[in-house]
Order: structure tokens, then C-alpha cells, then sequence
């Protein structure tokens, strides 16, 4: 072996190993816990049970459930980031007086987990006491409080606009980079050919900035669909699973049934999506050679 | 010059309200933090606290070991950070200076397990704890923070590297040094914000983890503080103070330190998203 090879070799094996030993190895031994009957308080009867996991996920109310509000969860999260992160990195993009303050304000929730989050807001969201409900009541917008989180019929949209509000500085820091990194000769040519506001935005800024926003909502869309702690800390799941998406179902599976084959089914089911999604992201990618390394 | 004073009025409220609605809980939570148990509960909400204290702050060290959560994600999350930095520098330089077979292949295993639903592996990994005796200890959380940092930070790390002319350690390779040395002495001193926001983002990462730490730590001396809230609200599942004085600790350190490396992590991470 030459010095170069060794060179290579072992500066590449620990993250090799370490990722292959305690990621890739458990999660195979994962998935194939989905086609047994891997359960907590029975490990002395584990044996294998075909697709029986997934049958009965799909018979499962709860399970169809989630998968629904999976979608809304991800498509409503998605749409009202980038919207507001990109409106917000457009108005950011020019220096005016007090930028420093956005700075330092917008990007803080990053700082904080999901399940600190969903702290946070389910505090907010208290029908009793939440502040929210308060503010709602002094100017007249409501005549009675609102249940945000105990009742069905709000607690969706309630933990969307907690993981929007989590979210949105993502979108802003990713397209504000990119914003900045628009040459200033093109919009001086567009100015030239008559382009007013509106359209340098149209023919100038968005084509420019198109990798960008690719990359950021596909990858997010991943982030969004496998995190589950906001949910978690919220309202894990509640009132009557009403929150649950498939991801924070699953993990209820794990923590408080001990189910693990049914968990892991659930995981397979969510790896499959995933990668039918990542092939329509490779076909989109293609032509703006984003994914290229 | 004609002034779209239509534009700017939109610009300016719509910047309004949103630095109400991004400061607004965090304003909430510390203000809940220092008002008393009553007015915590009282109705109408007060906005102001009529009587400030600092008793919640002593009751959740009373009630609980905060302290000793304080320390144990402490070490967890530095140890861990420490260690994936050295690791994925490694990793990073060789995937960003060399070309060899097998090259695009880890870079797509890397890349991959950012894509995985993780908890699928949680049971297996529980069990794997088990068997090589690493429950309830430290080293379990350690291990496990620096394996999942290791991709990320080994792809950020790579952009940082591919931003530095390989000729650089070129010359000093020619003045006499190791490919080592020259990557210690020469481009690592360049690389120091990049390796500095790398570290600080592994360290809030490791500080905020949940389920692992849930999963593997049952002793409640070496309980980190996300596993101690969350027992919070098991326990005491009304008391807002305690939870609000909890939280309040629990995001000081990563807030301070997300601010001061702001600019680097925020610069890096766009450099990895436009990359891919």
C-alpha cells in the first residue's frame, strides 16, 4: 500500500466505521424488526410474521390518520416557510436601519430543540391561560376561548403554525445567501431594458436563485416529515391522535407500547415515501444540477 | 428617484410583525419564568409582572438535581463535539483533496443517513447498548452524538476545505512537511471559523437531543436536561413556572452561543445547501 493509500485509509476509518457499526447496522436490524413481532414485554416469542406489521398498520385508524396529517403537516409547514422565509430574506436583502436587530431575533429559534418549542407554544396555545386566548379575547376576535390544542378541530393547525414560526428563519438564511450572491451587473442590464420591480423579481431574481430553492424545500421536506419532537413536546399526538404524524406515531410506539415491530413498520412505510419522493427529487435536480458532488 | 411609498409601507409592517411574532414567546417564557406561582395562574394575564421572583429558579433546584443536568449535558455535549470535530476533519480533508475508488460511494453513505427516519433504529441501538454495557453510562450518549454528527459535519467540513487552494499545503508539503503536518500546521489555522461554528453547532445539537438520552439513561445522576424537562412535565404537568424557569436555562447556552457564531454557521450551512 502506498503512503497515499494509507494516508486515505485511515483518516477515513473512524467516521467509516462508527457510521457503519451504529447507523446503518441498527437501522437495517430496524427494519427488519418491521416483519417480526418484536414486542418489549414478549422478547421470548419473537419470530418472524411476514407482513402481518404492515396489514394491521394499514387496518389501523390512528395509522391512517397520521398519514393524512402527515401531508398536511408537511405541504402547510413547507408552503408557509418558504412564503414567509422568502418575502422576509427579499426584505433583508437591502440594508436599512435596525438589520442588526434581525439578525440577532429571527435566527434564535434555531438555537432551540423542537421539543422546547413545543413547550413553548403549548404554553402559549393554553386555553385557560395562554396568553394567546388572552390576546384574542382584548381585541374581540374571539368571544370564547379557544381549545388550540384539546380540541380536534384546531389542534392541527395549531402545531403547523408552531413548527411555521420554527421553521421560517431557515428559508430566510438560505435565500438571503443566496440573494447576495446575485451579481448586481444583472438587475443594473434588466433596469436598462425597462424591467421594473416586479419583473427583475420574475426574470432575474428567481431563475438566479432556482437551485437554492430547490435544494431547500425538497431536503426540508425530509427534515419535516422524520422530526417528530415539536409534535412530541406540543401535544404528543393528542387530543385522541389528532396530531399525530407518522413520525411521532412511531416513536409513541416505541416509548409507550414497546411495540417495536409495529413501530418499525411504520419506519419502512415512511422509508418507502421517502425514497419515492428522492427519486422525483433527482429528476427535478437533474436539469438544475443541484445534486451534483 | 420616485419613492413607492406602497412598498415601503408593506416592508415596514410586515418586518413589524414579524419581529413582534419571533420575540413575542421567548418574551413570554422568561416573563412567566419570574412571576409568582399566583400570578402565574391569575386572570386576566398579566403582561408585566406586578411582583418579580426568582422562586421558580430555586424550586426547580430544590425539586430537582438541575445542576447536576446542567453539568451532564455539559460534558456529554462538549466530549462529543470534540470529538466528531477531530474525526470529521479527518474524514472531510480526504474526501475534499482526493480522488480514489469507493470516493463517491461515502460520500452517498454520508449523505443518505441524513435522509433516515432514525428512530427505526433506536430499538436495535437500545440493545446494542445493552450487550456491550453501556447503559446508564455517559459514554453511551458520547458515542452516539459524535456517530450522528459524523456525516454532517464531514460534508460541512469538506465545502470548507474545497474553499482552500490545495496549493497552499503544496508549498509547505515542498518546504519539507507531511501531507499531516501541512494539514496541522497550514490549513487547519485557516479553517478555525469554520471548525469553530462546526464545534458550536455539534454542541447545540448534542445539548437539545431527546430520545436517545431518554432511551439509554435511567440513573438520575446522569440525567441531561432535555430528558429532565421532559420529566417535568410528566410529573408536575400544571406547574408553568417550574417548566417556564427550566426552559429558560435550558436555551440560555445555545442561545448565547448560536449568537456569537451566527455568521459562521449561517455561512456554512448555505455554502452545504447550494453544494447539495
Amino acid at each position: 500500500m502506498s503512503s497515499r493509500q494509507k494516508f486515505i485509509l485511515s483518516s477515513l476509518l473512524p467516521a467509516l466505521l462508527l457510521v457503519m457499526i451504529f447507523t446503518y447496522y441498527p437501522f437495517f436490524k430496524g427494519v427488519v424488526m418491521a416483519f417480526q413481532n418484536y414486542k418489549l414485554f414478549n422478547l421470548k416469542q419473537v419470530h418472524f410474521v411476514g407482513i402481518q406489521n404492515f396489514v394491521e398498520a394499514f387496518r389501523d385508524q390512528q395509522f391512517l390518520a397520521a398519514m393524512k396529517n402527515s401531508a398536511y403537516w408537511v405541504f402547510f409547514s413547507l408552503i408557509l416557510q418558504f412564503l414567509l422565509g422568502f418575502i422576509l430574506a427579499l426584505f433583508l436583502n437591502k440594508k436599512f436601519w435596525g438589520r442588526g436587530v434581525y439578525q440577532a431575533f429571527i435566527f434564535y429559534p434555531w438555537a432551540l430543540s423542537g421539543f422546547l418549542i413545543g413547550l413553548i407554544w403549548k404554553w402559549l396555545f393554553n386555553s385557560q391561560i395562554g396568553v394567546i386566548n388572552d390576546l384574542l379575547l382584548r381585541l374581540g376576535i374571539i368571544e370564547d376561548r379557544i381549545g388550540f390544542l384539546s380540541d380536534p378541530n384546531w389542534a392541527m393547525s395549531s402545531v403547523i403554525v408552531a413548527n411555521v414560526w420554527y421553521g421560517i428563519a431557515f428559508f430566510t438564511i438560505m435565500l438571503l445567501a443566496a440573494l447576495q450572491s446575485i451579481p448586481s451587473e444583472l438587475y443594473e442590464a434588466a433596469s436598462i431594458d425597462g424591467a421594473n420591480g416586479y419583473r427583475k423579481l420574475l426574470y432575474v431574481t428567481i431563475p438566479y436563485i432556482m437551485p437554492t430553492i430547490i435544494a431547500t424545500t425538497l431536503l426540508r421536506v425530509i427534515w419535516i416529515f422524520n422530526d417528530p419532537t415539536l409534535i412530541y413536546g406540543m401535544t404528543n399526538g393528542g387530543p385522541g391522535g389528532a396530531t399525530h404524524i407518522l413520525s411521532s406515531l412511531m416513536l409513541n410506539k416505541i416509548i409507550y407500547d414497546g411495540d417495536y415491530g409495529a413501530a418499525s413498520a411504520v419506519g419502512v412505510i415512511m422509508i418507502v415515501m421517502l425514497f419515492l419522493y428522492t427519486l422525483f427529487y433527482l429528476m427535478v435536480t437533474k436539469s438544475e444540477k443541484v445534486g451534483d458532488f | 428617484m420616485k419613492r413607492n411609498y406602497g412598498y415601503r409601507f408593506i416592508k415596514v409592517a410586515f418586518l413589524s410583525v414579524y419581529l413582534v411574532i419571533m420575540v413575542f414567546p421567548l418574551y413570554w417564557i422568561v416573563i412567566t419564568s419570574l412571576k409568582p406561582q399566583k400570578e402565574i395562574f391569575s386572570y386576566p394575564v398579566h403582561y408585566w409582572p406586578e411582583q418579580f421572583t426568582l422562586q421558580n429558579y430555586v424550586n426547580i433546584f430544590k425539586v430537582s438535581k438541575f445542576n447536576v443536568y446542567m453539568a451532564n449535558s455539559l460534558f456529554v455535549s462538549i466530549s462529543s463535539a470534540l470529538i466528531v470535530i477531530v474525526i470529521a476533519i479527518c474524514s472531510a480533508y480526504v474526501l475534499a483533496r482526493f480522488r480514489f475508488r469507493g470516493h463517491k460511494q461515502i460520500m452517498l453513505a454520508f449523505f443518505v443517513t441524513q435522509m433516515l427516519p432514525g428512530f427505526i433504529a433506536l430499538a436495535p441501538l437500545y440493545m446494542m447498548m445493552s450487550n456491550l454495557h453501556l447503559l446508564n453510562q455517559r459514554i453511551s450518549l458520547i458515542l452516539m452524538y459524535t456517530v450522528i454528527l459524523i456525516p454532517f459535519s464531514t460534508i460541512m467540513l469538506r465545502g470548507f476545505f474545497q474553499r482552500i487552494p490545495a496549493n497552499l499545503e503544496e508549498a509547505a508539503m515542498i518546504d519539507g512537511c507531511s501531507q499531516l503536518s501541512a494539514l496541522i500546521r497550514v490549513i487547519i489555522p485557516i479553517m478555525m471559523p469554520g471548525i469553530s461554528s462546526m464545534f458550536i453547532f455539534a454542541f447545540v445539537q448534542n445539548w437539545n437531543e431527546l430520545f436517545l438520552a431518554v432511551m439509554f439513561i435511567d440513573n438520575e445522576s446522569l440525567k441531561t436536561l432535555p430528558v429532565a424537562m421532559n420529566s417535568f412535565i410528566l410529573k408536575f404537568n400544571v406547574d408553568w413556572g417550574s417548566m417556564s424557569a427550566g426552559t429558560v436555562l435550558s436555551i440560555l447556552p445555545t442561545i448565547l452561543l448560536f449568537a456569537l457564531a451566527q455568521r459562521f454557521i449561517v455561512e456554512g450551512l448555505t455554502q452545504g445547501a447550494v453544494k447539495g
